[in-house]
């Protein structure tokens, strides 16, 4: 196979195969969970279960203040790279128009040397999140291979983007394939890891709104 | 599979639903749990974790409940449930656990932890992974009606002891009361305070009011071990007296979970809504206020707090009322840091003071209170759960503090205007 072969392998099929994987295992994985369902409660209301559940997702962002002296490093880290990571995919504008080619429509995004800034910013987020993950007793005592797994597949695309975009060690063919193989390897894994909670962080946190609201405290 | 695993292993079937499996799926071992954890913060202990502790359940949930995790299990991949599992994780679940819920309030992915352990419970009771001392309180809750073993004939004297004492009629199993007391076989052995304190204030409030000499066990210990038929058991004796009394609303004591038991894990349990009322004491008393019913003399000076009792505030929603109540008689209340919904636990709710091995530990989480009570430095400390008070008072001992406890109802009663 020609570099171009495959990246015209990774751009055609490698991408349908990974988009249709993604979305089934995400429908999947929310249907899996909803499907459940829970039982009424029969206890009498002191609040509203829909508003403080709508409430929670969105105040469930910001810590309280003793939290947040606590785990000061788990709050920014975690901030920087989840934005650096919605600017990298959402607002590159080569990643806009990639967009529009698959949805039919785009956004306006931000200046290249920005997002290209960000990105390196995310890296080393991502690199200082792992550190304090492996030396940390707690996060130590926490971290499965899953966890390892899903942060390799996380900075993979960054790295290899980063590559791409400044044309580092290969030529620009095998490195945007290989940029676009490295987001279609998340893409795959997905719905089938914690990545899942960029969805269902709006149910949990709806029902711990909802539980504690019902009850007429909001959480 | 011994039988008493398949038990146990059904138990935790039965707690998944899409609330749970929402929580499981949204975990990112992010770790933060454990600094709202007063077991892991005041132990350093990582498997203290709260996330942690619900292992078993998780394990149910990813092998049965999801795609990847069945057909792991065909393969052998995903991790079983298993009795070396359950008795390791059941110090892990009964004696560093309080059921407090900080962690629920602090977990950025909105995971109710606390829902999850009191769940995982249900499965470790079941398959037997639960502490004797709790089994045994459970077992006298069930035959004998109260878990520290208190019969009728106990109440009745200290019944008659608040009459002799006040000159007033306590009345029992009247038909047709407005309200009816329940009160936990603490406050009936230590603390018959409450019921002179109760009997005043009802009295000056003139309302009508109760005690069934059937159900007056407002403690729940099916509800701290985790077996949901025998919780239900329990309410439904409380549920059936109000019925025969027909009583317009049960009053839950100062007790922490007695109270969560009655208001709102009770109707669940029994499985219909409740054709009464079920609120707090502090709610009653703060309606009474609110009504114009309380008439108070004289002010507190000296420098009081409020410790929150899990079960009541961040779990149970009576926060504002302690206060309401408690500004009617200090001029000089203090809130101590962290308090109301986000208040750190006593260290031995949930079961872990009825359980003797956790004695050590609970003695040692303590120093996070201590630390909250230094920050302010109080001259006495009000709350209203006997459970917390006592223990409470064993930790100021342990740590050489000397601050005197109060009830919050007791001591509103003292400053009742004649």
């Amino acid at each position: 196979m020609s570099e171009i072969e495959f990246l015209n392998w990774v751009r055609g099929q490698g991408f349908q195969i990974a988009v249709i994987i993604f979305i089934a295992g995400v429908i999947i994985r929310l249907a899996e969970i909803l499907l459940l369902g829970r039982k009424a409660n029969l206890a009498e209301a002191k609040g509203s279960e829909m508003s403080s559940g709508l409430r929670t997702i969105i105040t469930r962002s910001v810590p309280d203040k003793s939290t947040f002296q606590r785990s000061t490093f788990t709050v920014v880290a975690g901030y920087i790279f989840h934005i650096g990571l919605f600017v990298t995919i959402f607002l590159f504008a080569p990643h806009i128009l990639m967009f529009k080619d698959v949805i039919g429509f785009g956004w306006p995004s931000l200046p290249t040397p920005v997002v290209d800034a960000l990105a390196v910013v995310t890296i080393i987020a991502l690199l200082a999140v792992l550190t304090h993950r492996m030396r940390d007793t707690v996060l130590k005592f926490l971290t499965t291979k899953e966890d390892i797994l899903v942060w390799m597949l996380t900075i993979l695309p960054l790295i290899t983007g980063y590559m791409a975009f400044h044309r580092i060690g290969m030529t620009a063919p095998t490195l945007l394939a290989i940029h676009i193989l490295s987001v279609e390897l998340l893409l795959v894994i997905f719905p089938f890891t914690k990545l899942m909670h960029a969805f269902t962080f709006v149910l949990s946190r709806w029902y711990n709104g909802a539980i504690s609201g019902y009850r007429g405290v909001e959480s | 599979m011994s039988a008493s695993l398949e038990k146990g292993v059904n138990a935790l079937k039965e707690q998944v639903d899409s609330t749970v499996a929402s929580f499981f799926s949204s975990c990112v071992h992010c770790g933060m749990c454990s600094e709202a954890c007063l077991f892991y913060t005041e132990t350093g202990s990582p498997t203290s974790t709260p996330i942690n502790k619900t292992e078993p359940l998780r394990r149910i949930w990813k092998s049965e409940y999801t795609l990847l995790g069945r057909i792991g299990k065909m393969f052998g991949l995903t991790a079983k449930v298993d009795d070396a599992l359950l008795a390791e994780w059941e110090t892990v679940v009964y004696d560093n656990c309080t059921l407090c819920g900080r962690c629920s309030m602090v977990c950025p992915m909105g995971i109710d932890i606390a829902l999850l352990i009191r769940k995982t419970r249900e499965g470790m009771a079941a398959a037997g992974h639960a502490p004797e001392d709790l089994i045994g309180a459970t077992r006298r809750a069930v035959t004998i009606g109260s878990p520290m073993g208190v019969k009728l004939p106990a109440l009745m004297a200290q019944i008659k002891h608040v009459e002799k004492d006040t000159g007033m009629t306590i009345p029992l199993d009247v038909v047709g009361a407005e309200y009816m007391l329940l009160l936990s076989s603490m406050e009936i052995m230590n603390f018959p305070e409450f019921i002179e304190a109760t009997a005043k204030i009802f009295d000056k409030a003139g309302v009508s009011w109760t005690i069934s000499t059937e159900a007056f066990e407002a403690t729940n210990s099916g509800i701290q071990i985790g077996v949901a038929d025998i919780a239900a058991e329990l309410v439904q004796r409380i549920v059936d007296a109000a019925e025969k009394l027909q009583v317009k609303t049960v009053i839950s004591p100062e007790c922490g979970h007695a109270y969560m038991a009655i208001r709102w894990d009770g109707p669940n349990l029994v499985g219909k809504p409740f054709s009464f009322k079920v609120r707090h004491i502090l709610e009653v008393l703060d309606e009474f206020r609110q009504d114009g019913r309380l008439k108070i003399t004289g002010k507190e000076t000296q420098r009081l707090t409020y410790h929150d009792p899990c079960q009541i505030s961040r779990r149970g929603g009576v926060i504002e009322q302690p206060r309401n109540l408690i500004n009617m008689f200090s001029d000089n209340f203090v809130e101590m840091p962290d308090h109301g919904k986000m208040n750190w636990c006593c260290g031995a709710g949930g079961g872990v003071s009825s359980n003797e091995r956790a004695d050590e530990v609970r003695l040692k989480v303590f120093q996070r209170k201590k630390d909250q009570l230094d920050a302010i430095k109080p001259d006495a400390i009000i709350s209203a759960c006997s459970n917390c008070r006592i223990h409470l008072e064993d930790g100021l001992e342990e740590y050489n503090m000397d601050i005197p406890l109060l009830s919050l109802t007791e001591t509103l009663a003292e400053h009742l205007a004649d």
